[in-house]
This record gives structure tokens, sequence and C-alpha cells, in this order.
């Protein structure tokens, strides 16, 4: 306890604290430095197993793990091209369907379009999104929205079928309805974010915008949207963060075929997804050869968040100044 | 008796200027938040060419009067005015105009600094931008940027961001960004209450300035800044008998006589610093 030179003076109400408050205030500060450091820990301990029981297989199989195409368990050869093409390309449909759909929710909530009340029952709606079962996706995926967009992909392939996009028909499962649950996934992430950014924007700042006589399009789009853009950034990185990492959909969905194509109708398959659905049966090398994969796709997700929040960084000292 | 001929009645000396003086006439009646009743019964012209002051105490409904003067009270969905704003013969809060109009002609410049999230020239060029200047912009928002006193500051970092600034800074890019387009009127509420003395006097040199080419309406708290740059002063005061607090202008006339023969006892309270 800290001396008190003070003690003399003679007051009403003002004294120390007291031995009680000194202890609450260090039993306060070993807590939350715990708690740091306990995550800290975890991380570390993650990162340093999956090393150790991929390391094997990195040793085995080296770089080219990264960029060859075949997964023969029979054969012993491994690569994972297929699945990081699988999953980037369709963890970005879903950031450019959901991102888009997510930031213009945020602005039909946020930008006086409804009624207070209104609103935030809407939003409560939108966030439940985000409380449905990845597994409820994926049957929803597999017996409603595959039959549902069928007619439309196989018409697109038959007429278009010259444009890369649509270059396969649809059979069943593939790219463009896992893209789309996933894109349905992440945007209750994206929206709820963007609201909080549009919501941090302060009222005089809008009130500025309309008194320079902007209409309301105007004001939204140069004034509302550049003022609102670190938070947005923020949203989307961890939607895409989200997406990347969506396994137990993407798995129903993605059709699980080792293949690299443009088309959106073609069965493809992603990491996370080949993690969940070869584990079960993998003997011991595979399981190395796993955890290898796991690796790429710890390795990937931190590379998009620090991309996304140097993103951040240079939106931040852009449009504000810090 | 209608409440236009109430209202000349209720104000101690009512001020009239020259029709063809005018820019603005508000003569309004009643305004409302909800079922609030904010302000009552005040005939407010703005002269060209002239600095119009609005004092009173806090809760006067000076703010509330001056905004209606571009609507930006439509901002607030429970606002509700009765009377009218003529401008240039047209009354602004007819059915057939569109508030966005209105401020394209009569700019603002608000109490706290307002830049938006983008560089001291884009925030200067905005407005222009707005109303698809075809011109030199460059030249247009240096001009702006000396006429608020603020060029020889920022001429070498106008790609920084405007939120950058120090506060008074920040204050008077707002006012560059405000006078780039030259609107017609210019409406400034407490445009120096963030503001530091020396930055305030650079402002009130500045309005006197933007005077030669606008007309301005000022709120202002500071009695003394009145005295400094207003033609014209309306005391509002603020009436609590009824068990609402309703503002009302109490007297207008010219600054002198407003502070050194009023004609009312409350604006004779008021400007002696009886109360405040």
């Amino acid at each position: 306890m800290a001396s008190n030179p003070f003690a003399h003076v003679v007051t009403k109400v003002s004294g120390p604290p007291s031995a009680v408050d000194y202890g609450a205030d260090k039993l306060l500060r070993g807590v939350v430095w715990g708690a740091a450091a306990v995550i800290l820990l975890l991380v570390a301990y993650i990162v340093f197993e999956l090393g150790r029981q991929a390391f094997p297989a990195m040793l085995e199989f080296g770089p080219e793990f990264i960029y060859s195409t075949t997964w023969d368990v029979q054969a012993k050869q491994f690569g994972i091209l297929p699945e990081i093409w699988g999953t980037l390309y369709s963890s970005l449909l879903a950031l450019l369907l959901g991102g888009i759909l997510g930031v213009a929710i945020a602005i039909f909530l946020t930008q006086d379009f409804l009624d207070h009340r209104v609103s935030n029952v809407f939003r409560t709606i939108v966030e439940m999104l985000a409380a449905i079962p990845s597994v409820v996706y994926g049957l929803w995926g597999i017996y409603v929205l595959i039959p549902l967009i069928r007619p439309g992909a196989n018409w697109l392939h038959d007429t278009l079928g010259w444009f890369p996009f649509f270059g396969t028909s649809l059979s069943g499962p593939g790219m463009a309805p896992a893209a789309l649950v996933l894109a349905v996934m992440i945007l209750p992430t994206v929206a709820a974010i963007s609201v909080d950014a549009f919501k941090r924007v302060p009222y005089k700042v809008k009130e500025a915008a309309y008194g320079m006589g902007t209409t309301r399009w105007e004001a939204i789009l140069k004034v509302m949207l550049p003022s609102a853009s670190s938070g947005i950034l923020a949203a989307l990185v961890l939607g895409f963060g989200r997406a990347l990492g969506e396994t137990m959909a993407l798995a129903m969905l993605i059709g699980n075929s080792n293949q690299i194509s443009l088309s959106l109708f073609a069965p493809a398959n992603t990491l996370a997804s080949l993690l969940a659905s070869s584990f079960p049966e993998a003997g011991p090398i595979e399981v190395q050869a796993l955890m290898y994969a796991a690796i790429a796709l710890l390795a990937i997700t931190l590379l998009v968040n620090i991309f996304g929040l140097w993103i951040m960084k240079a939106a931040t000292r852009k449009f504000e100044g810090r | 008796m209608n409440a236009i001929a109430e209202a000349e009645t209720s104000q101690a000396a009512a001020w009239s200027v020259d029709p063809k003086d005018t820019v603005m006439d508000c003569r309004l009646q009643k305004i409302f938040y909800g079922d609030f009743l904010a302000v009552r019964n005040s005939i407010v012209p703005i002269e060209k060419n002239k600095i119009t002051g609005f004092i009173g105490p806090s809760g006067c409904g000076k703010s509330t009067v001056l905004r209606s003067l571009n609507r930006m009270n439509d901002l607030i969905p429970i606002f509700r005015f009765e009377g009218s704003v003529t401008y240039h013969g047209q009354d602004i809060y007819d059915k057939s105009i569109d508030p966005v109009l209105v401020r394209r002609y009569i700019g603002m410049v608000f109490q706290q600094p307002n830049p938006f999230s983008m560089s001291i020239y884009d925030n200067v060029a905005f407005g222009l931008r707005l109303n698809r200047y075809k011109g030199n912009m460059d030249e247009r928002v240096e001009k702006a940027l000396r006429s608020a006193a603020l060029w020889t500051e920022v001429k070498d970092k106008l790609k920084n961001s405007g939120l950058s600034l120090s506060g008074g800074q920040q204050q008077r890019l707002c006012i560059a960004r405000a006078v780039a387009t030259e609107p017609d009127v210019l409406l400034m509420d407490e445009p120096c209450s963030a503001l530091d003395p020396i930055a305030t006097r650079q402002v009130e040199e500045l309005m006197l300035e933007l005077k030669e080419n606008y007309s301005v309406a000022l709120v202002t708290h500071n009695m003394q800044q009145a005295t400094r740059v207003a033609d014209t002063t309306a005391f509002f005061s603020v009436d609590i008998s009824q068990g609402g607090r309703t503002g009302y202008l109490v007297e207008m006339g010219e600054t002198r006589q407003v502070f050194e023969d009023p004609q009312a006892q409350l604006t004779k309270e008021y400007v002696s610093g009886e109360f405040s």
C-alpha cells in the first residue's frame, strides 16, 4: 500500500483510498493481464501444435504442396491449390454479394429511411441471420436454394456458355449455391458493423452535408460513406474472414471436387471443407497433410487480416487525417 | 386579431425596413417541436449586405429561428413551422419548394466545426462540385480559403484531411466551404463559440468583409460580438409564463439603438447584464 504523507491533513469527508480499494485495484489489473496472457498463449500454442503435427508433411511435400493440384491418398500425393482457389473464389464472391447487400442494408437502416422503432426491429431480424446454425444453412442450400437456382443457372449455361463464369451446367452442389449461402451468412456481420460505423458519424457532419444543399443521395454517397469508410472496411474484412473459415455449410454445398474452374456452376472445394470432410477417415500421413493444409488456411486468414488492417489504416489516414 | 398583427403589437418597437433593402423576411407565427411551442410571433427581416445579429438568453429560440431560414430544421421530423419566410418574393415554406434548393442559395456555418472526412481541398471544393462548377476549381478554392483567412496556413497541405486541423482552423475551413459557392445569404450559428479570442477576431473581420457581397445573419451568445459586427440586432427572450419555454422576438433595431437606447424593459435588463 502506498504511504500517505498527507495523513495529518484534517478533512471532513475526503481521505486516502482504503487497503481494500488498493487490493481491488491490484486484483483487477491481475485479472485483465491474465486474460490477455491466456489469449496470447492459447494462440501461440495452437500455432505451435499445428506446426508440430504438420512438420513431417512440410518436410516431405515442401512448397509443392501449395501449388500442386492432386489429393490422392493411395498415391501419397497431396496438393491444395484447388482448395486455396476455391476458398478465395467462394469468399470473394460472397464478399461481393454480401458486402454490397450488407452496406446497402446499413444505409437503409441508418439514414432516416425508416422510423427508429421499425429500423431496430429490422436490424434485429438481420442479426438473427447470424444465429442460424451453419448446418441449417447447408440443408437449406441443398433442399431449397439448389433446386431454385438450377433452371436459371442452366439457362445461363445454355445461352451464354462461352462466358467463362457460365462454362458448366449446375448439376447439384457447386460454387454458385455455396457463394450465395456464404453471402447470406456474412451479411449480418457486414450489416451490423456497418450500421455501427454509420451511427458513429456525428450528427453535425450530416447537418453540414444537408446545409451545403445536398440531396439525400449526395449526402449519403459523398459525405456519409467516406466518413464511415474505416468502419465499413472493418466490416468487410471481418465478413471476408468469416467466409474464409466457414466450414459446415460449404462442405455440404460446394461439391468437394478438386478442380480449378472459373465457372460458377462447377463443383469445387475449400480448405475448411477439405479438412472437415477428410479428417474422420484420414490415416496418419493424410492427417499430417491436413495439418499442413490447416496451416495454409491459417496463413491465408492472417494475411487477409493484415491486409485489411493496412487498408483500414490507409483509409483512416486519407479521410480522417489520423 | 390575426397572429401577425398580434406579433407586431407584442414587439416593443416593430422594426420596419424598406422591402427593397431586405433579402429575407421571416414572419413566423409558431414553431413547434412535436407539441412543444418553441418560438412564437416574431418578425425578423434580414437586410441586404448587412449583418443581422440575433441575441438573447439560452433557450430563447434564436438558433431555431436562424435554422428556419434555410429549412435546416426540416431534418428534425417533429419540427413544424407556421408562418412564412419570404426570400426573393417566394415563401420558402411553400409546399412546392424543395428544402435542398433553399440551402443552395442560403448557406450555413454551424456552432461546432464540422468539416467532412476528406482533404482540405475537397472540403472547399465540395459545394463547387455539388453545383457542377465548370470554371477554375483551384482558383475558387484558393479564393475561398483566402477570404476565410486560412490560405497561408494550409496552402502547403491542401491534400491533408480537414480533420487534421485545429478547432479554429476547422471552423475557418467550414466558413471557406460555405462561401466557396458564393451563396446569397450566409447564416452563422454561434460560429465563434468553439474558438479562442484570436480566431474569433479573425472570423469577425471575415464577417465584416463578407457583408460586402453577402447578407449575413449571425446568432451570438456574446453581446460584445454583436456590438462589434452587427448592423442590426434582434433580441429574443423566453416566455415561461404559460408553463412552457417559448421564445419570441422582444425588440429589433439598429445595433447601437438596441444597446444604448433599448425600448423594452427586458432588453434593457439583458444588455446591461442584469440577467442572462
